[in-house]
Order: structure tokens, then sequence, then C-alpha cells
């Protein structure tokens, strides 16, 4: 499986540590319910199907990506920078300078 | 099958006679030759005993689907079992054993097990020796492995080096026939990069040896020759790449391909610096499936007899290998294509006797090839026995009717030596199958072709029912110049070359069972794993009716060979006991690899010392020189003692662990992870990722710090300090060095984005060394230039930089021991000399190195918590350290911290104990009351950690233990009972030693 990296380009899936339900948000631990936190840290759907789920590019760029899967077929769909440095490869492209 | 060398023809060079062993017979063949090939023209007829019942097998096939012929090549540790003849290149000195019998092929005594066949049956050993428990299996379990087998293989190590390859290509062809060959023409004449692949020795699939009429009407060339003007072509192209004794096993994701290359096997031994095999990982834009068909045998009583053969194996040793597979023949087939035989057998003056088709009808071609071989022609007939034991005597015949089935009795015996046996062709669909919907049915070949791509590959030729070689060829030059197109580029139209072919594989009728109603005798459908057409009939009376039940319980497809030459009957055989079409029933999918794939090839270089990385610390060879027990923690090497000479490991931890609370020690703790947390924001972050307050550590200072995972059980811990105001250094245990890092990465880019912090590792950056013991300060100063390390400039958990003779440290006041201690960092690059300069420093005070051992003993004896007790079970209020877990603010954790389960006051607590009799208390025992009326006592908990004490002058442990805090005083019982080890311990707190803390403040 290739897994299109937006700052590293198709990288084989060896590269990438898995890393969960992308979908799932971490709620406040001010103002949450047991219930909900519970949800949060334990309960995880298993579609067949697409899944929105983390990769971490573990041994490329260490960057935390959201990549849009097929679990049925493997076939991503799209993958994209999570955190500060999301949109920094195209904002790069487009201003044709280096943004760090 | 009375084979013999032909006088002429055949691809073998009879110039280079090569000599081998069967069984320890010396026997001659030639370059050129299988192993088969050569066995056969030298009469052999017994290769093997057939798994379950021990028959006697004979040489059934020509290629990869050998189900019979399975030898153990070489001997010692290259000896290699389960190897098909047929594929087996020959070469000078080959040794082969026979398998599955004892005490020799000719004499096998297990063979009563053929006797008693009724018993055999299908789910035999389940209903046997399975039984209400497992003790009757754990019993018989033994004598049937040895009784029902393959070969065995060896326990020496292997010898040989295996290397990985990756490749990428625009198109990558599996198999090189003329549909392979074609395709490789058309795509590398547009530039594209090629990768043509095929699991022979020699390219040129069907075409090899053969001499079908190839080219323009009136320029014909054999088949075989202009295979070999196509490769000569390709070989010249710079963007094609040609691995022969290549197969392509395996159909991954994203058009990745798993393929074998067999670089010396066959040869005796690898040439000097070869490997011997190659492991390929290919990724190629498209792929073009020419993998052929494989032929399939009849079901008919005791078809197994040595002498039975497919018919187009039966072509291609003769045509291919210049070998007569038997003195009187006869052919068995149910469509036009399998006469082709009968030419090869006419040309090389091998008597045909009959020729036996249940068709009433037959091509004109079909029966010219009978008259020409001088064959009575039996049509509207089936073969329904063979006759013989360990040879082919003869065959039984009887009238068949295409709507009422075989008519009893047997009409007719023929005495033969070998019947050559076709049922059709099935397409090799496996590489396809990886990467499709379901296979589809296809009436007109009785088979199943490939199902529509998940992947892009195109399948061309045979494998795609396209069985004619001139169709063969047009199929592969439309799909290689399609997958070409596919990958950008523009192939120019390439010419394909006319054949001459009258006899394909037309015409089929269909026989799945050619049995007499109420005939005896076995009636093969899987003929490596022994299982018969009644066996699927037992599968089916018993509810085992879905495809993958049947596979299951029958075994069938499921040996070595995974069914090449058995799958369709098998099916075949269920629908009809279901009353339903073949499609109906449907197909079980394949899986890879397409043939066995050695372990040795998968492994590469990963083996050994290669096994997986090794990481050394910038010490390790001062501890090797040192003569330092070394030992793996993950994937470090760390000193676990140094040994004088004489002494036992206790003996010189004890030593080392007594130095150190007697005077000083030094340990090298490089191997802590290191992180550098930087930002505006680092410490707001650290305070959310610690259990405990990090918001107002002072620059120069370090905290002990507690890492929960979300679910409130504890993580890590580690101390950091902060060295500026926007930077801190953070240490995690060893083994969570990797996962902490990543886990703060996730939480800067999912959870936390506005927070502005960079975290990097800067683990292998730093050699770490603590320094502990009563003269730490006086040896440590001595060497130290600016930095002041009186106890009031220089506190506990203070952090300070300076220069230790010259070469810049960061020095912490921290301890682990529990004695007056701090921990030197240094860059990587200088560890050896900061280590040196220390240890000389400490010479006058008898400074000691130390190892894992005695780091252990020392914080043992202080109760601190290390892996042992961190096992992701434990909450730190278990470990007592409840205090580090704020009620003041919000951290990873915190949220599921008063969790009911957590709070439960039964939980397992942190204790100590110490051992009453003087013996040593085994980590992993368990815990149980001091009185034996329980039996078995009921565990209240286990020892994590245990040592032997200097500063007790006592065997002590650590340990979790239910009501822990409440039990001090109590005696239990550590029980340990696979190794019979009982020992009356005292439950004590897990503080033994200075539990005030008044060494390390001085």
């Amino acid at each position: 499986m290739l897994i299109p990296c937006p700052h590293c380009g198709p990288r084989d899936v060896s590269e990438f540590t898995y890393g969960g339900d992308a979908t799932k948000e971490r709620p406040d631990p001010g103002s949450t319910s047991a219930a909900e936190w519970c949800d949060y840290v334990f309960a995880r759907e298993n579609p067949r199907g697409p899944h929105l789920e983390y990769w971490h590019h573990t041994q490329g760029c260490r960057l935390w990506l959201k990549v849009r899967r097929n679990t049925a077929t493997h076939t991503i769909e799209s993958a994209e920078v999570v955190g500060p440095w999301a949109g920094a490869e195209e904002r790069r492209r487009d201003k044709g300078q280096d943004v760090a | 099958m009375s084979g013999y060398r032909l006088a002429s023809g055949g691809l073998i060079d009879r110039s280079r006679p090569l000599s081998f062993t069967f069984d320890g017979k010396r026997y001659q063949g030639f370059a050129g030759d299988s192993l088969a090939s050569a066995l056969l023209a030298n009469g052999v007829e017994l290769y093997g005993r057939s798994f379950k019942y021990h028959r006697p097998r004979g040489l059934f096939s020509a290629g990869v689907e050998e189900p019979n012929a399975l030898v153990t090549l070489r001997s010692g540790a290259r000896s290699e079992p389960n190897c098909k003849a047929p594929v087996v290149e020959l070469f000078e000195g080959l040794e082969a054993r026979s398998q599955n019998r004892w005490p020799s092929l000719g004499l096998d005594v297990m063979a009563v097990n053929g006797l008693a066949g009724p018993l055999l049956s299908a789910g035999f050993y389940y209903k046997t020796f399975m039984g209400p428990t497992r003790k009757a299996w754990m019993l018989y379990e033994h004598f049937i492995r040895k009784a029902a087998g393959m070969g065995a293989g060896t326990l020496l190590a292997d010898p040989d080096r295996y290397e990985d390859m990756n490749a990428f290509a625009d198109v990558l062809i599996a198999g090189a026939g003329p549909a392979g060959l074609m395709a490789a023409l058309a795509a590398a004449g547009s530039g594209a990069r090629v990768i043509l692949a095929d699991e022979q020795a020699e390219m040129g699939g069907s075409l090899l040896g053969s001499g079908l009429p190839v080219g323009e009407v009136g320029g014909e060339v054999g088949g075989d020759a202009w295979c070999r003007s196509a490769l000569a072509v390709l070989a010249a192209l710079p963007n094609v790449t040609l691995l022969p004794r290549t197969t392509v096993y395996g159909y991954y994701d994203d058009n990745a391909f798993g393929a074998v290359e067999r670089v010396a096997d066959h040869l005796a031994a690898p040439p000097e610096g070869a490997p011997r095999q190659r492991h390929w990982t290919i990724r190629a834009q498209r792929l073009v499936i020419a993998a052929g068909a494989i032929e399939r045998p009849l079901v008919f009583a005791d078809n197994d007899r040595p002498g039975v053969m497919l018919a187009d194996a039966a072509r291609v040793y003769i045509e291919r290998y210049g070998v007569a597979p038997g003195r009187r023949v006869a052919l068995f087939a149910n469509h036009d294509g399998a006469y082709r035989t009968l030419h090869a057998l006419a040309a090389a003056d091998v008597p045909v006797v009959a020729v036996i088709d249940p068709r009433r009808s037959i091509g004109t071609a079909a029966r010219a090839a009978a008259e020409a071989a001088g064959a009575e022609l039996l049509t509207g007939h089936v073969v329904t026995r063979a006759l013989g034991g360990r040879r082919l005597t003869g065959i039984e015949l009887a009238a068949y009717d295409p709507d009422a089935g075989v008519k009893g009795p047997a009409a007719r015996t023929l005495a033969v030596d070998c019947l050559a046996v076709s049922g059709g062709w099935t397409p090799t669909i496996h590489l396809a199958s990886q990467a499709s919907g379901p296979a589809r049915w296809d009436d007109t070949l009785a088979a199943f072709l490939p199902g529509e791509p998940a992947q892009p590959w195109i399948a061309a030729g045979a494998c795609n029912g396209e069985m004619a070689t001139a169709a063969c060829l047009a199929a592969g030059a439309r799909a290689g110049a399609e997958a070409a197109r596919a990958c950008g580029f523009s192939p120019s139209p390439v010419s394909i070359p006319a054949v001459t072919e009258q006899l394909v594989c037309d015409g089929i009728l269909p026989l799945w069972d050619a049995r007499l109603p109420k005939g005896g005798g076995k009636a093969f459908v899987d003929l490596q794993h022994d299982v018969t057409a009644s066996d699927v009939s037992l599968a089916h009376r018993e509810g085992f009716r879905s495809v993958e039940h049947l596979k299951r319980y029958t075994t069938l497809g499921m040996a070595t060979d995974q069914g090449k030459t058995s799958n369709m009957a098998g099916l075949a055989l269920m629908a009809h006991e279901r009353g339903l079409t073949i499609p109906e029933v449907g197909t079980t999918r394949f899986r890879p690899p397409y043939t066995p794939v050695s372990l040795g090839a998968l492994a590469g270089q990963a083996r050994g010392a290669h096994f997986r990385p090794l990481r050394r610390t910038p010490l390790h060879d001062w501890h090797v020189a040192e003569g330092a027990d070394m030992m793996e923690v993950g994937l470090w090497q760390r000193p676990r003692v140094y040994r004088r000479e004489g002494e036992s490991v206790e003996q010189a931890y004890i030593r080392e662990a007594r130095q150190v609370r007697e005077s000083v020690g030094i340990v090298d703790v490089s191997t802590l992870g290191k992180i550098d947390v930087q930002g505006p924001d680092a410490a707001e972050f650290l305070n959310r990722v610690y259990s405990n307050g990090f918001l107002k550590l002072p620059e120069g200072k370090a905290r002990y710090g507690l890492m929960l995972r979300e679910d409130g059980f504890l993580w890590d811990d580690g101390t950091t300090w902060r060295l500026g105001e926007h930077r801190f250094l953070m240490t995690t245990t060893t083994a969570n060095a990797a996962p902490v890092l990543a886990q703060l990465e996730f939480l800067l880019a999912a959870v936390w984005p506005e927070l502005k912090v960079a975290v990097t590792s800067v683990t292998e950056q730093w050699a770490a060394m603590a320094v502990s013991g009563p003269r730490t300060r006086d040896v440590l100063a001595a060497v130290l230039d600016d930095i002041d390390m009186t106890n009031a400039a220089f506190p506990f958990m203070g952090v300070r930089a300076g220069h230790l003779d010259g070469i810049p440290v960061i020095v912490a006041r921290l301890s682990f021991s529990g004695e007056l201690a701090y921990e030197v960092y240094c860059g990587a690059h200088s560890g050896e000399a900061v280590w040196r300069k220390i240890l000389a420093a400490g010479r006058d005070h008898d400074i000691v190195a130390y190892g894992l051992e005695a780091l252990g003993t020392l914080r043992i004896e202080k109760g601190h918590v290390a892996g042992p007790e961190l096992d992701g079970r434990t909450t730190a209020e278990d470990l007592g350290l409840a205090a580090m877990t704020s009620r003041k603010k919000d951290y990873i954790g915190s949220a599921m911290l008063d969790r009911e389960g957590l709070t439960e006051p039964k939980r397992l607590k942190l204790v100590g104990f110490v051992s009453r009799d003087g013996q040593p208390v085994r980590s992993g025992s368990h815990l149980v009351s001091a009185d034996d009326s329980e039996s078995p006592p009921r565990s209240l908990g286990h020892v994590t950690s245990s040592t032997y004490s200097p500063a007790l002058e006592k065997y002590i442990a650590l340990g979790l233990l239910e009501d822990g805090r409440e039990r001090i005083g109590q005696e239990l019982i550590a029980s340990y009972p696979l190794k019979g080890h009982r020992v009356e311990v005292e439950v004590v707190s897990s503080h033994f030693f200075d539990p005030e803390g008044s060494r390390m403040h001085v």
C-alpha cells in the first residue's frame, strides 16, 4: 500500500504507523461526561469501506496525516497533514517560497 | 511407465552428460534435463509414496503443478524437502531422495494405511483421535505426523545467502510463453521499462521444444526457434529486464509484487559471492498476466497408478526432453487439444494402443491424429479403472453416454504402461484472483477465468481462456500495447506471426467422474493430499457443502501444490452432489504465494546479527573492552555486570552496588529517551502531558514526572529539565523513547495545534552517565571546570551547564540510587572521554563502573518503580504515587483517573518483600497465603522485581499485592510452581533503604 504523504510523496506503508480513527476528537476534559470520555477512549467503529484515519509518517517526515482509506479495497482517496503544518506544501507551491 | 531416452530430439545437450543419484542409486542425464525427465529417461517408475495412504506414485506432470514426484534435494544443511522433480534442473552430482516412505521406497510398511483406506476418509483424524478431550490427540499426534506427511526439513542452519531487491517498472509481465513474449515485444518497443519474469530457466513456455510452425506463410520457423529470436530482440533492449527462474508469486496493494529469483537453485551450491535466491519487490504501473494454463486430470478408480500422466506432460517429455513416457501408451481425453500428444508420440515412434474419448464426435484433425498414430479410437468410452500396483499394467474401459454417464460393467481391458490423461485446461488465474472480483465461469472451456480487475492488470493468453497459440500471440501483443499506453507511452503496432495449429482445446465435453457405478478402488481428486471422490461425497453427506468447508474438511487443495490439478474436479463433484452448476458452487480465492516461497528468501539479509538493528551507546566499546557481560535491552546492548575473575553475576552486582553505597560508582544511562522540547508554550504543553505540575518549574531545575495514558493508567516516567525559559530536555524510559515522541507529536498536531512547541528526539545526540555514592561530589568537583558543586549552590534536582575538563556538559543532580548522585550529559562523541575523566578522578575514591544489575539492586532497595512495575496495568495510586496526579489541572489521563475500576480499594498495590529463609525471590512468583487450605491457592498478587540487597543483607523484592499496604507485616509465600520454587516472605514497605531520603540530600 502506498500512502501519498503530502510532504514526501507516495511512500510505502511500512514507513508509517497507524494512529487509529481520525473522526474521534478529544473532548474538553472540563465539560465532558464519563460516558463521552469512555466513547472517545474505547469505542471504535470497524467500518467496511471509507474510513478516516490517522497515520504517522514515522520513518519519514514525522508528520501526522489524516488519510481517507477504503478498508475493503485499500484505496486511498486523500491524505492531508494534520496540525500547524497543514497546507504548508500548498502554500509553498503557490508562493514559490519556503514557508518554514 | 517404462520411459526411455529417445535417440534424438529435445532441447537437451547430449554432449554434456550429468551424473546424479536418486535414493543413493547413480543415474545419468544430460544438461537441459529436469530431474524428472532424467529419471523418466532411466526408466524410473516409482517417485514417492502418497501423503496419507502411502500409495506408490509416479511422475504426473511436467511443471509446478506436480502432485506426486516430490523429492528431498541435496543433503546436510542444504537439504530441501518437497522439491517438485519436474522443475528441478539437473546438475552434476545432484542428490535426491524420495519421501514419506519407510524403510524404503519399494517396501513401505506404512502402505498398510492403504488397506485401512475406508477408515482414513475425510475427517478421520477429527473423529477418531480428537475425542471428547485433548488427551487422545496428544497421544496419537506424534504417530500420525510420522505416518502422514511430506519430506522433513533440516534443523541445520542454512549456509547460503539470500538477497532482497527492489525494482520499478512500467510494465511487469508474469510469464514468458507466447503471450508474455509478444506482450514484452509490444510494450518494450514503445520505450516503456519492462520486466519479463518466468518461472522456468528457459523462457518460451509452451513453445519450448515445440515444432509448431510460427511466422509468415512460407517463412515459418518452429515455435521454439521463433521464441529464441524474440528473446534475442528483448535481450538487446536496454529498457527490458529478463528475469528467468523467477516466479511472481504475490500481488499486493498498489501494484506491488513479490517475486523470487532462484539464482543458484540449479547448482550444487551458489558460486562464491552469489546468493541462493533473490527476493524481488517489484512496483509496476501495469501487470500483464501471461501465466498460461494447467492441464487437469480425470477421475477414475486408481487413477494414481505410476504411469498415469497428464497428456501434455507426455508431449513435453518427448518434445522438450527427448524422453518417451512409455512403451505402450493410451490417451484418455475429452477435448481435441490433447490429441497433439499423439503427434509427438507418433513422431517418436512410441506405440499408441488406443485413444479413449467420452465424446461421440471429435474434430477432424483429432481423428486424423489418432489414425496417424495408429491408435484404436474409442469414442463414447471412458477409462474406469487403472490396473497394476507399483506400475501401470493396464486400463479398464466402459461405454459412456453424455446424458446417462458411465455404463457398466467394464467393457474391455487394455494392456498399457502409460496412460496420458487430459480433462481440459484450467487457466492459471492465481495472480489475477489475488486482485480481482469473483472468477468468471466459461462454459466452452469448462473453467474459471479471471474476474473484474480490482487493480490495474491485463490478462493475456491461456490464463485468460485464449488457448490457441495464435490467440495467445495476438492477445499478448494487445495486452503489451495497452499496458504501455496506460503508462503514457505510444506503442507502434508489432506484427503478429501466424501459426499453423489445428489441435487446440476445442469441443470439450466436461467429464468429472469416470468411475463405474458401485465400482471399487480409490478415485483421487487431490493426488498430493490423498483426497478421493468419495471424500467429497462424504463431506457433502456430513454437511460440509460450501467450497470453503469442503476444502478444510477434506484438505482438498491444501497441499504444497495448492490444488493446481485438483480444485476443478473437487468443485465439480460437490456441484454434482448438491445438484448445482459449478459457477453456482463457486471457487475459493487464491492467496499468495503461487508456488511455495522459502523462508530464506523472505528473510533475505535480515538474519543473525542483521535480524534487527543493534543500538550501541557511545560508551559501548569501553564496556566491551572492560569485559562487561553485555545484554540486549530492546535493540540496545547494555552492560549487565563487570565481572572480575572468578566472580558470579550475583557476586559482581553485589560488589558493584555495595561500592556505590560505600563510595562512588558510575553507570551508563545513555539509552534513556531524550526529547528536546522547545517553544513559547513548552511549559504549558508539559503541564498537559505530565500528571504533576510543570508550569512553575524554574530554569535550572529538573522534575520527576509521570505520564498517563488517556485511560488513566500509568504509562511512562522520567525527569524533565528546564534549560531555559522556552527550552526543556525531557527524559523517558528506554523502552518508551519512541512511543512517547510519537505521542507528543500527535498531541501537537491533532489535539493542541495552537501550542507553539517543537519536539525533537535527541536520544542519540547525548551520552549520559549517572555518578552515585557518598564520594560523588568530590569526584565531580575535581573534574568540573566551572560548576559550583556545593550543596547550597547546586541543590537536589538542580541542573547546571558547564565544562568537564573543557568538554561541554550538562549536570543534573538526580538520584535513582538514593545516594548523592548526579547525571552527566555530554555530546555523544565526547562520551567516552568524559567517562574516562570521571573514572580517573574517582580512582582515589575507589570508583566502580556498575551495570544494569546493580542499577536494579539500588533502585529496588529504594522502592523506585521501573518497567516491571509500569506494566500498563498499574495506576499512580497503585504504585504509591497518587500525590503526583494533580487534582487542579487537566492533563492526559486526568478525565478517566477516577473510574470505578481504578479507584477500587482491592487493587494490587506496590509493596516490598523480604525473604525470610535466605532464598532468592523469583520475579514472576505469585503471592499466596501461607496456610495451605486452598488448593490451588488463590493468587494475591505477584513479584515484579527482585534482588539481593547488600544494604539489608537479605533477598528482597518488589511486587503488586491485593490490599498490599494493609498487609504489611504479614507472612506470605512467593510461589513459582513451574520451577517448584516456594519462598517465605514478609510484606514490608517498598522503601527498604533510607526511607527519609537523607542520603541524597547531603
